[in-house]
């Protein structure tokens, strides 16, 4: 991840006009924006604004009700992108390292998944089942997906969630290493992530 | 490791681990065994209706682990994961099957070859009733993905599932009858190979269409 920009043919995100509703509500309309390699977009808004939408949206999981959204310079969108949720993804039943295997494979990824974990500073848990793990735990194995698959793309919903000072910082530096490495970050928060966001925008009426 | 073999490999261990796999087993064995209890030792009564037996016991066994074959992966975001994935989710899904193929029908259609000697069918015939059941799971499995995409997203689905897959159950479950009792045995083999084969392309290309919906 380290070295000359390795997603070097410049990807961008543009959106425009969207719409996105949610059980036949319209949750925002006319929003536009454009994102190109190395920023970081922060969305704002109230709770029930629509930015777990929009990113759900931008995921390609919700059909936008109208407006476009484009990724230029990407072939297929949704092996570009990292989804980061509410939900982590996790198996009770699996093992921290199991998952990131797991995921190696999934995502095709160059196969650290072991350094992924010591990345997110769960190289001491590798061998814990999923379910006793801490919230933040959870997220942090959540967070290591970033790291296990080189992807350009990064839409995080909360990423900030349930993580303590220690692993705010980590995440901030994931975010600022993958800026340095030409990718985008697009993250709905509620407090500021740390980074210095290129663009902010307020989501929702 | 490709994304396939990654996800039928967890989905697998997923099954073993949480003694998922077992479940089946133990109540087509323990529903199968209470027949003759229930009819009494009668060897010609039982010869008749016990065979068949051993197919309704195999259909409701599978049914009962199709429930949370998806849901589980809508509710933790898994599902999310596998829509980013390298590999098509049909593939995936595909792979899931597999999974509960060799976890859930392969050891039901291997308990058969008890189950039907204790409904007093004849030995001879019990090698084609457990290759009959290994068809016959898969062809249910196949199907039951399709109810199992459609009702992910719906609390306590399984009667829900039961109601759109039953129906469909029915050929195989006629042609493994129709093995169990010894009549054209190799026809019928032939037809549930078929269903199985039909079931296992189809099921998971119409899950995953489902599965699109539910992650809106």
């Amino acid at each position: 991840m380290s070295g000359a920009r390795p997603f070097q043919d410049n990807p961008a995100l543009r959106v425009d006009g969207l719409a996105v509703a949610r059980g036949g509500r319209v949750l925002f309309s006319g929003l536009s924006f454009a994102a190109g390699a190395g920023d970081y977009v922060e969305l704002r808004g109230a709770n029930g604004s629509g930015k777990t939408s929009l990113i759900r949206a931008l995921a390609g999981f919700l059909p936008p009700r109208a407006g476009t959204i484009v990724f230029e310079r990407i072939e297929e969108p949704a092996l570009a992108l990292h989804y980061v949720g509410h939900s982590n993804g996790l198996k009770s039943n699996a093992s921290v390292a199991s998952h990131a295997r797991y995921w190696a494979g999934l995502f095709g990824g160059v196969g650290d998944a072991e350094g992924a974990l010591v990345r997110v500073g769960l190289s001491g848990a590798r061998d814990r089942l999923a379910r006793t793990l801490s919230q933040g735990q959870a997220r942090r194995l959540a967070l290591s997906r970033l790291v296990i698959a080189p992807r350009p793309i990064w839409l995080l919903d909360e990423p900030a969630a349930a993580l303590d000072a220690q692993g705010r910082e980590t995440l901030g530096a994931l975010v600022a290493a993958h800026r340095a490495d030409g990718g985008i970050v697009v993250a709905a928060v509620h407090e500021p992530l740390g980074p210095e966001p290129s663009l902010a925008l307020k989501v929702g009426a | 490791m490709n994304a396939f073999s990654v996800t039928f490999r967890r989905d697998l261990a997923m099954m073993w681990s949480g003694g998922g796999a077992l479940t089946p087993i133990g109540f087509f064995l323990g529903a199968t065994l209470l027949v003759p209890l229930a009819m009494g030792p009668e060897r010609s009564l039982l010869e008749s209706a016990g065979p068949p037996l051993v197919w309704i016991a195999a259909a409701l066994a599978v049914l009962a682990t199709l429930e949370r074959l998806f849901q589980a992966d809508l509710e933790d975001g898994s599902l999310d994961q596998m829509l980013l994935s390298r590999a098509p989710l049909e593939w995936l899904v595909l792979a899931k099957a597999c999974a509960l193929w060799c976890a859930v029908g392969l050891p039901l259609a291997l308990a058969a070859a008890p189950a039907a000697i204790a409904l007093q069918a004849p030995v001879d015939r019990v090698a084609a009733i457990v290759l009959s059941l290994a068809l016959g799971t898969a062809a249910f499995i196949g199907i039951g993905l399709v109810g199992a995409a459609i009702t992910a997203g719906v609390k306590r689905g399984g009667v829900l599932i039961a109601l759109i897959v039953l129906p469909f159950f029915a050929p195989p479950i006629i042609f493994g009858a129709a093995v169990a009792s010894g009549e054209d045995v190799g026809a019928a083999l032939a037809v549930l190979t078929g269903c199985a084969l039909g079931a296992m392309a189809l099921g998971p290309i119409a899950a995953a269409a489902a599965l699109r919906l539910q992650a809106e």
